[in-house]
């Protein structure tokens, strides 16, 4: 079974998912929550051997490197696995109260294998060294994605899906395109034979385009503005569990895509100094922390609010990577996972607010702070997280991307970093100054949450104030992960 | 439709050339073109000649949807389970050499394993496909 590990990473949650569409609803849940932690427990073997050993390479079938499959586990894959699969594990135990209220009890079942399907396409895009393999987990995670969102209560969730299934199919053609364009001038699919046989023919002008398709089409999976038109209605009107779990791993996911085309497969030298990828990607990603930071503000629905604030850390996320330095790199990778703990804590909150309430929109939530208490808490700690506050993570994150942004001496772009530090704590604070200044409607009874929401909810605030006190452990392996991809393969 | 004879005899004629057309290509699969999704389709596409001339009803008697639906995750399984029989046997997942004494038979068997994975499922996908256009309404599983 230890040499098998990375296969059986991903491939017990593809068993998984037909046995959870076979049994009923409630084994199902007890099969997905298998799946979820499971994955977890793997990946962390799987860090702990990467850590003593080095890189792993798996050969799938059999087949050596370049010919088969390879799956290559590093430093910054395996990172993401992690993320993937403990925001799957905590997800899983929140979700069985919020789902079991939210979705009809005959799609429960069906419900439970979409999610481990996304999960298993996820952790599979994580661990995979072959860009095709990249495309069909991308396929595998997007449409298991778009058929919960379509589960959501509220209608629009039906159009919400669809307008992501359009835009994430265009995304997901450009990637095949880009990788096509690839396969066509080097005849491998590895990432690491790709990377030896590229810059031989990076004269040709079909390379360029190929970077260009392979950029166009990730960005727009991981929601840059302004590809992000897809991403608020799909976070507003899924399932509160749904919502938490693809904010959290799904865009994150896209980000490690982009570092591993950009650093890995193509070089910094390539996409940096020959395609001038900063001077796109940098502007993009400022406008889109001002822009869809002042969008947050007006919202009244507050997993819409959480959404626009999605796509600006994206943002955050993005303008470490354009950096192209091993301090920006290392920042984003840690907002990665910084970002996937706050705002799982904050979109299970409001998922709390759901279940108890049955409307987040902001004039809903008044007095929460008292009748909702525990919930409420946890929506602070997770929004002074999002402000960056120190001694939370989002005080980590914006630390290192301060510090990379005056590293290349870019005084501006740090400005850019705390304005948006302050517009978060404006659209944050907006709901606060509702739910505990403002005095509860006596009409009718509201109760707090059911503590298998609050803990895993509790779990992630408490996480994010540990990781915002202690980063000693995310920092070392961010730097680590970031000088991988930047040093190129070892 | 009792007096269209000839669609309905014809009809009848054709499904089993139609199921042996189909299992042909997924046997001949791994040598010559074709393979599971090829013949999933082709599998299901004499359910769907039967749906057409004898009516939705009569059909749901032959397939309840149920089946199909278990069908669609089935071949899941089947997939995924020859690539864990080919860990249990010392080999990497899906490793088809180690599935028989001689590795060209082992490959042999594997590829036609997961090729009846992948008709399973499309044939048990495209069935439920044509049942939810065709009903119009919801079909219970």
């Amino acid at each position: 079974m230890r040499e098998n590990l990375p296969a059986l990473l991903v491939v017990v949650p593809l068993l998984l998912a037909p046995v959870a569409a076979l049994v009923g609803r409630k084994a199902a849940w007890a099969v997905a929550a298998a799946a979820c932690w499971w994955s977890l427990y793997a990946s962390i073997a799987l860090l702990q051997r990467v850590r003593a050993e080095g890189t792993i390479s798996y050969e799938m079938g059999g087949w050596a490197p370049p010919y088969g499959i390879e799956y290559r586990i590093d430093l910054a894959n395996i990172f993401v696995a992690i993320i993937v699969a403990l925001i799957g594990a905590v997800t899983i135990p929140y979700a069985r109260k919020s789902i079991a209220k939210e979705i009809s009890d005959d799609r429960g079942a069906l419900f439970y294998a979409a999610f481990i399907l996304c999960l298993t396409g996820l952790l599979g895009i994580a661990v995979t060294g072959d860009v095709f393999n990249v495309f069909v987990f991308l396929e595998i995670s997007s449409l298991s994605a778009y058929s919960m969102i379509a589960l959501g209560e509220d209608r629009r969730a039906l159009t919400a899906a669809f307008h992501y299934l359009i835009m994430g199919s265009v995304g997901a053609s450009f990637i095949v395109i880009g990788i096509g364009l690839m396969y066509v001038m080097t005849g491998t699919l590895n990432m690491a034979d790709l990377a030896v046989r590229l810059p031989e023919v990076a004269d040709n002008r079909t390379i360029p385009v190929a970077f260009t398709f392979l950029t166009v089409g990730i960005t727009l999976k991981l929601a840059l503005f302004p590809l992000h038109l897809w991403l608020p209605n799909a976070y507003t009107y899924a399932p509160s569990a749904v919502t938490a779990f693809i904010a959290s791993t799904a865009t994150k996911v896209a980000v490690y895509l982009l570092l591993r085309f950009f650093f890995t497969v193509f070089g910094e030298t390539f996409s940096f100094e020959v395609m001038e990828l900063d001077r796109v990607l940098m502007p993009l990603s400022i406008v889109a922390i001002l822009a869809m930071s002042l969008v947050a503000i007006y919202q009244a629905n507050v997993k819409r609010l959480l959404a626009f604030s999605s796509v600006a850390q994206i943002g955050y996320m993005v303008l470490g990577i354009s950096f192209g330095s091993v301090l920006g790199v290392t920042a984003g990778i840690i907002h990665l996972f910084n970002h996937a703990l706050m705002k799982g804590a904050l979109f299970m909150a409001m998922g709390c607010v759901m279940y108890s309430v049955g409307s987040v929109r902001i004039e809903k939530m008044a007095g929460l702070g008292k009748v909702m208490p525990w919930t409420m808490a946890a929506f602070v700690g997770g929004g002074l997280s999002l402000i960056g506050v120190p001694a939370t993570v989002g005080f980590v994150s914006k630390w290192y991307l301060v510090q990379a942004a005056l590293e290349r001496g870019l005084w501006p772009v740090a400005g850019v970093v705390l304005i948006g530090s302050l517009m978060a704590a404006i659209y944050i604070w907006k709901v606060v100054e509702v739910a505990y200044f403002q005095s509860p409607d006596p009409d009718y009874e509201i109760r707090e949450a059911p503590l298998s929401m609050l803990i895993p909810t509790w779990i992630l605030v408490a996480a994010s104030f540990y990781f915002g006190i202690d980063a000693s452990l995310t920092a070392s392996v961010a730097t680590q992960a970031a000088e991988t991809l930047i040093g190129g393969l070892p | 439709m009792d007096d269209r004879l000839i669609l309905r005899i014809g009809t009848k004629f054709l499904i089993p050339f139609i199921l042996i057309f189909a299992l042909y290509v997924q046997f001949h699969g791994d040598y010559g073109p074709g393979g599971g999704f090829q013949a999933g389709v082709i599998f299901a596409a004499a359910f769907v000649l039967y749906a057409l001339v004898f009516g939705l009803g009569n059909a749901i008697k032959v397939l309840p949807p149920r089946v199909s639906y278990i069908c669609g995750a089935l071949g899941v399984v089947i997939y995924v389970g020859v690539g864990y029989v080919s860990m249990v046997l010392g080999g990497e997942f899906l490793n088809y050499n180690v599935l028989a004494h001689d590795p060209a038979h082992g490959q042999h068997y594997g590829i036609i394993g997961v090729e009846l994975g992948v008709l399973v499922t499309v044939f048990g996908v495209m069935v439920a496909l044509f049942y939810a256009f065709a009903g119009r309404r919801r079909i219970d599983t």
